[in-house]
């Protein structure tokens, strides 16, 4: 069948599903809409909690990062799947045990100040709103591709779904809608990777497939690298010999440490994969639900390296000096007679995410290291629609033939293309020619990675806004320290909240800040330097009380706030770096900073009531969790 | 439940918890990171050590980790009846 009419077909079941789950399970009271009821089984959270966890960004982006990066890709990879080590150990049983609906009622509640609880509310809030404009940028850039409409459309298309069931199911509907998600985007990831793997090394399982012999012989324009090597060789060799580092050689150990903890404690500390473990029925299911969690994850995770090392040996074995207009219009044959298609090319080089400049005027392609183009980050600026002699698209910033002093460690050959990173994953299936059904699969879960991740941020707003801030803060009465909402306005203001949180991610969306890209440093670097500590001294620290947490958050979230917004927004210069400690890693010595603060201040002023102290000690027994509780 | 008991049960706890801290700092911080260098001189059908603890072993170990932790916090429990 055509291509087309396909992606249609999966992405139309697909909704289909998700928009059923959310009636079948639409919620009726808050704690159904908050926390699910508290009900749900610890296979099905820990599957949801993956399908939230894998955004876009996984999806989309961070195989091609890592094929691009190499060994420094490590870091992502580890750090992902990491903090869940510590959320499972050090978080979840005991927020499940203190069991209320989200994180900054723990805050609040744990150091008995409002003031805790409205610097909790304004993190979660900034954090899950940076993350979350992003991933409506992803659901567009996949609906423009793949249903060939534009992005703003796209977007607007998303909202409407993600509105359907995150307004009406709240956290049931996006629970039982996440687990459907996961599947479908498991299948998706999946099985072009086994694909990939057969072809690239004769090996079924991804994961295998990186210890395995390349399956064809290919030339990386300076040798040819026989069939039957050693994948990694294979591409140390190809990625050397082109002027690049080595793939499977590490960079600086120091930022790589630093950025590995970031994310790992940021992982742990992120609001909206915390707020996952209230829903289970009890400690013990909180404990095991995130197992399960890192298994469904972790099936993604360790396919995501070797797609990265397939990804790069074929794009270099397919591109390298082929002739650019046989390529695109129809393949150029093979040695072995078969046909490498690169209508793909031109897909992406019309949707500006490919680039291509003959600076040696040989009508072939060359790629090797080096930028082919002036522009930051070596992107071209498109000239219009105008064209090239073999019809590529011609730039405004397109650099002259290179001297040979710009091409000695690459063995003479000049860089001339332009490769953006988020578009390995996609294009993938399209490079290695495989059949039209895998690439509609790999549609449908793209957006099913990004819608999932999206609703669950915009619970977690939604939540912070009408139970923290108006339940507990703007509406109590003072009297009773008790909410004066009912539960049914409550529930009004819950999804009234959603309904505008949808809004403005709609908006980010459509109009983004210029600096989503950097915004993964912010949310985990805030994150790391907040959440991860106060929760966790909260629970093992009996001593702790509000003094040292407010100041051990303010201190560790200004410190990683203005770190990051000078070096990343402010143009702050490399040699200013604190330890030599890149923006991206901050948090890690924000994190520290908020250990060392609150321990000292809250040593030097009086110990939290008995209370509060007899609260603590009940949150570290399991037994008696029980139900959430209802306010 | 008496505050001596709950005291040990804590400390039971934090006893597991650290141990196997310990394992998952060695085999993502330690074996991914700090030695990756060291052990990218041992080499597995063309695959290095460190890169590969980085890349994919670390997560196999993650898992293990969990599992083993749900496992003995369930003998825990049970010893000191706080299970539900």
């Amino acid at each position: 069948m055509e291509l087309q009419s396909l992606i249609y077909i999966f992405v139309g079941i697909s909704f289909s599903i998700y928009i059923g789950i959310a009636w079948w399970a639409r919620a009726g009271s808050t704690k159904e809409f908050y926390v699910a009821g508290g009900g749900v089984p610890p296979i099905a959270n820990g599957m949801a909690t993956a399908a939230d966890w894998m955004s876009a960004a996984s999806f989309i982006s961070l195989a091609g990062i890592i094929a691009f990066k190499g060994s420094d890709g490590g870091a992502y990879l580890m750090g992902w799947t990491g903090g869940y080590v510590l959320l499972a150990m050090l978080l979840a049983p005991y927020l499940r045990k203190f069991g209320k609906f989200t994180v900054p009622d723990f805050v609040g509640d744990r150091y008995y100040s409002d003031l805790a609880r409205t610097v909790a509310v304004v993190a979660v809030i900034f954090i899950s709103f940076t993350y979350v404009a992003g991933q409506m940028r992803g659901v567009g850039i996949v609906f423009s591709r793949f249903l060939q409409v534009d992005v703003n459309t796209g977007v607007m298309l998303g909202m409407g779904i993600v509105f359907i069931y995150s307004v009406l199911g709240g956290m049931k509907g996006i629970t039982y809608t996440q687990v459907a998600q996961y599947v479908v985007m498991i299948f998706a990831f999946t099985v072009p990777a086994v694909f990939l793997s057969l072809q690239v090394t004769d090996t079924f399982l991804p994961q295998a497939g990186l210890f395995a012999q390349t399956a064809f012989e290919f030339s990386d324009g300076v040798r040819q690298i026989p069939e039957g090597t050693y994948l990694m060789h294979a591409l140390d060799q190809a990625v050397n010999d082109l002027g690049f580092n080595n793939y499977t050689e590490p960079g600086s150990v120091f930022n790589m440490f630093m950025l590995t903890i970031v994310l790992m404690a940021g992982t742990a500390g992120l609001p909206h994969v915390i707020v996952r473990f209230f829903t289970v029925p009890t400690v013990k299911d909180a404990r095991i639900s995130a197992g399960w969690a890192l298994v469904f994850i972790a099936i993604m995770y360790t396919t995501i390296a070797s797609v990265a090392a397939f990804s790069r040996v074929n794009l270099i074995a397919n591109v390298q000096n082929v002739e650019y207009k046989t390529f695109v219009n129809g393949g150029v044959e093979r040695a072995d007679g078969t046909i490498n298609d690169g209508s793909w090319f031109k897909t992406w080089e019309e949707g500006g995410l490919l680039a291509w400049n003959d600076r040696n005027g040989d009508g072939k392609i060359q790629y090797a290291n080096g930028a082919a183009f002036d522009g930051a980050k070596g992107k071209p600026a498109f000239d219009g629609d105008k064209r090239g002699e073999h019809g590529e698209r011609l730039t405004t910033n397109a650099k002259p033939a290179a001297t040979a002093d710009e091409t000695k460690g690459s063995n003479g050959i000049a860089n001339e293309i332009y490769v953006d990173r988020d578009i390995m994953v996609l294009a993938n299936p399209e490079i290695a020619n495989l059949p039209n059904w895998v690439i509609a699969l790999m549609a449908a879960g793209g957006l099913a990675a990004a819608l999932s991740t999206a609703a669950g941020l915009l619970l977690v707003i939604s939540a912070s806004i009408s139970h923290d801030l108006f339940g507990q803060v703007i509406m109590k009465d003072k009297k009773t320290g008790k909410s004066t909402l009912s539960e049914k306005s409550e529930l009004r203001l819950a999804r009234g909240a959603a309904i505008v949180a949808i809004l403005v991610a709609g908006y980010l969306g459509i109009n983004p800040p210029g600096f989503v890209a950097q915004v993964v440093a912010f949310a985990f670097g805030l994150a790391a330097a907040s959440f991860f500590p106060v929760i966790i001294l909260g629970v093992f620290d009996k001593r702790m009380n509000k003094e040292g947490a407010i100041a051990g958050m303010l201190v560790g979230l200004t410190f990683t706030f203005v770190y990051i917004v000078y070096f990343v927004f402010m143009g702050g210069s490399k040699e200013d770096y604190l330890f030599g400690i890149a923006p991206t890693g901050i948090g890690t010595l924000g994190m520290i900073l908020h250990f060392i603060v609150a321990y000292f201040v809250s040593r030097a002023t009086p110990p939290p009531p008995k209370e509060i102290q007899d609260l603590v000690e009940s949150i570290r027994i399991p037994s008696g969790a029980g139900a959430a509780v209802d306010h | 439940m008496t505050e001596e008991k709950a005291q040990a049960y804590w400390q039971e706890n934090i006893r597991t918890i650290l141990a196997l801290l310990v394992v998952w700092f060695v085999v993502s911080l330690g074996a991914g990171v700090l030695f990756i260098n060291q052990l990218n001189a041992i080499e597995i059908s063309g695959v290095k050590l460190g890169f590969w603890f980085a890349q994919q072993g670390s997560i196999y170990a993650f898992v293990l980790l969990i599992f083993v932790y749900v496992y003995k916090m369930g003998k825990i429990d049970e010893k000191y009846g706080v299970s539900e």
